[in-house]
């Protein structure tokens, strides 16, 4: 296999994923949202977040926080990374003009007695010391250079 | 926000409902490329699994949609011929704030799990279920209730995709 891939034995609990910041723009919002086939208003239209829904501006959509944070992992893992599941809370909305920073830290990592790579990841999405979202995410990566997470199929995968 | 709004009794009707089957449907239309694309686009995802035709054939024998695109897949036109109404997805949460009487809701929670790859021309059918509603709660968006929706997603062979699993807080300001 010739892309680049990330073993299960390079990590090691603790291990810190490199963080990633990013600049949200109203078009940010508008195009994560309209990617994910989300037309409520408080994601484009700014009066009715701000004077029906109480917030301050428009704001990223809850399918474009997930697409965030799997881009967040597999920047990290590459694209053998096969995602098993993904638990994320939202405590606070991410606006237009916010500089948001992802981060994440290996909780967990094992592999199993059907040979496969798990790692548990705690994410934090944070604008300057205030958290947005956290995610809990369970990721596959291959054990060693032949094996590919996303050839297991039916009871061979259990995320 | 106030401590002294009233959240109504729940219907039985909807306590009835629990754990069932709803709005078993699909979008109509099939997984595509443009979609996954601009979703790609969306958050400068650059993973050569989307991009490049080869790595897709060698991984995962053939071009798939981000796993976190499952929802996607489910979500229905915002018009359609015939439609006298706008469409909505996650039908069951917005049966339940008119039926709950709570006009306002978020999202609080969101747990996806992954299972078959969802691959270029699938389609993708999904179903709801109402899983729980909790007594009245107060947070620093109003007084309301939490709800818990499952929506699993199926390809044409019946094959499981995946399974999100939606906590939601309806609540009245």
């Amino acid at each position: 296999m010739s892309t680049p891939q990330l073993l299960h034995g390079a990590i090691t609990v603790g291990d810190d994923l490199p963080p990633l910041d990013h600049e949200v723009t109203a078009t940010t919002v508008v195009l994560g949202a309209l990617a994910s086939r989300d037309w409520r208003p408080m994601h484009h239209d700014y009066d009715f977040a701000v004077n029906r829904n109480g917030t301050q501006d428009i704001f990223l959509n809850t399918p474009n926080l997930a697409a965030w944070f799997e881009r967040y992992i597999t920047d990290w893992t590459g694209p053998t990374g096969r995602l098993g599941k993904m638990t994320f809370r939202m405590r606070d909305s991410v606006y237009p003009k916010d500089l948001m920073t992802i981060r994440g830290t290996v909780t967990a990592a094992e592999v199993t007695p059907d040979a496969c790579g798990w790692v548990d990841i705690d994410i934090t999405l944070a604008v300057g010391d205030r958290v947005c979202t956290t995610c809990a995410a369970r990721v596959a990566v291959p054990i060693d250079e032949d094996d590919n997470p996303w050839s297991r199929r039916g009871d061979t995968w259990a995320p | 926000m106030s401590d002294t709004v009233e959240v109504p009794e729940i219907p039985d009707a909807v306590l009835g409902r629990v754990d069932e089957v709803q709005y078993e449907g699909s979008a109509g239309f099939p997984v595509e490329q443009g979609y996954i694309w601009t979703t790609c686009a969306s958050v400068e995802n650059g993973n050569p699994l989307y991009w490049e035709p080869a790595v897709a054939n060698d991984l995962t024998g053939g071009p798939i949609a981000p796993p976190t695109m499952l929802s996607v897949w489910f979500r229905p036109h915002h018009w359609a011929p015939g439609a006298t109404e706008n469409l909505v997805p996650l039908q069951v949460h917005f049966d339940l704030k008119e039926q709950l009487g709570l006009p306002e809701a978020i999202i609080s929670e969101n747990t996806i799990t992954f299972h078959e790859p969802v691959r270029l021309g699938d389609q993708v059918t999904s179903r709801q279920r109402l899983r729980s509603i909790s007594e009245p709660k107060t947070t620093k968006l109003g007084t309301g209730r939490f709800w818990v929706i499952d929506v699993e997603y199926l390809n044409q062979d019946e094959m499981l995709l995946g399974v999100e699993t939606y906590t939601a807080f309806g609540y009245r300001r």
